[in-house]
């Protein structure tokens, strides 16, 4: 199964682009001027969103260095024994909506503490492959075409990854427990 | 937003101060702005590259054919993008090879998506419906293999990764589901 994945997402992206390229030909597109302009556009993209990814990034940076996580983390500590929550696994919980590269390290270093086949590293994992860094896709998304009123987006967002976490909790202990 | 902002800054400065580390929290924030700034020129490559492909998808007509395809589902989700082929087609791009674990591949389908979204967007700095559905569900993460997990989990030479595929596959559905919903029940709320 895992070698099939992995053989499928080796061949997806030459598979799609060289589909598109022969439609491309079929249809008699010019290729090569429409690619330029249409990554002509990938630069002014990348620029447009550095102010937004600024002001969420200097955020995220400031909780995580300002030792407020192992504040909360203290005070978790009692629900989390009750759930069988392994307390090395609760910097993951609150890094993960924050900084993707962040939780990586967490992970690495969760794996170092705990072994990697402990229940900690297991749980760790299925959170870290099963969410994405909700903060870091808001600004990226929305700061590419200036958008300021986010409405109910991060709201929904981290409902979801609340709903994720509760879940991850759930499952890995049927699973793994 | 502006809200999360500054209450977010000034909780940390408040908690840097009770843990004696107001320097390296300070330290930390001034770093995290030039990483900001080295993120996005990372992304300029990729991004270059990718709407660069689309545009040729684009203009030969293969996303028209795809919109067709997947318009009915989608339209149940976003229901004001009936005329939008653009969005439609970017959208299910976008989905797609966020599934299969091509994140480098979906931030751009994602958002050429946002602007194929924006460009019908009567109020330019107010998000749309759509636009709060689209963000929710990518926010969610949805993706079949966790592609960089397995890979620090062999690195580490764990018994059988394998077995994180199924529980994380639940997980990342149930929290995709749920942000659809939280996305659908809120957007009532705020207009």
């Amino acid at each position: 199964m895992i070698n099939f994945l992995n053989t499928l997402s080796i061949w997806i992206l030459p598979l799609i682009i060289v589909f598109i390229l022969v439609f491309a030909l079929y249809k008699k597109t010019p290729a090569y001027e429409v690619f330029v302009e249409g990554a002509n556009e990938g630069f002014k993209i990348a620029v447009k969103i550095i102010p937004y990814l600024i002001a969420i990034m200097v955020c995220t940076a400031l909780f995580r260095a300002s030792g407020a996580i192992e504040i909360i983390e203290n005070f978790l500590k009692p629900v989390l024994d009750y759930f069988k929550i392994p307390i090395e696994t609760t910097i993951i919980m609150l890094t993960r909506s924050l900084s993707g590269s962040a939780t990586l390290g967490v992970l690495a270093d969760i794996i170092n503490q705990t072994g990697v086949n402990s229940y900690a590293t297991k749980l760790a994992a299925v959170i870290t492959g099963s969410s994405e860094t909700t903060f870091y896709v808001a600004s990226v998304y929305f700061g590419a075409v200036g958008i300021k009123k986010f409405r109910h987006a991060l709201l929904a967002g981290i409902l979801a990854d609340i709903v994720g976490l509760i879940a991850a909790v759930w499952i890995c202990s049927i699973f793994f427990l | 937003m502006n809200y999360i902002f500054i209450f977010l800054i000034i909780i940390s400065f408040l908690c840097a101060i009770f843990n004696h580390r107001l320097d390296i929290a300070i330290d930390e924030m001034l770093k995290a702005s030039q990483k900001a700034v080295e993120i996005a020129f990372g992304l300029i490559g990729i991004m270059g590259f990718w709407l660069g492909i689309v545009k040729i998808a684009e203009k030969s007509g293969l996303m028209d054919i795809i919109s067709k395809f997947i318009q009915k589902p989608l339209l149940l989700i976003f229901p004001d993008i009936k005329d939008n082929k653009e969005a439609q087609s970017n959208i299910a791009l976008n989905i797609s090879a966020n599934a299969l674990g091509l994140s480098n591949a979906a931030t751009p389908f994602g958002i050429k998506a946002m602007e194929d979204l924006q460009s019908q967007n009567e109020n330019k700095k107010v998000a749309t419906n759509s636009m709060c559905t689209f963000l929710a569900i990518n926010t969610a993460g949805f993706q079949i293999v966790p592609a960089v997990v397995l890979a620090i989990l062999s690195a580490n030479n764990m018994d059988n990764p394998t077995q994180i595929i199924l529980p994380t596959l639940i997980v990342t559905s149930l929290a995709f589901v749920s942000a659809l919903f939280f996305a659908k029940i809120l957007e009532r709320f705020y207009k």
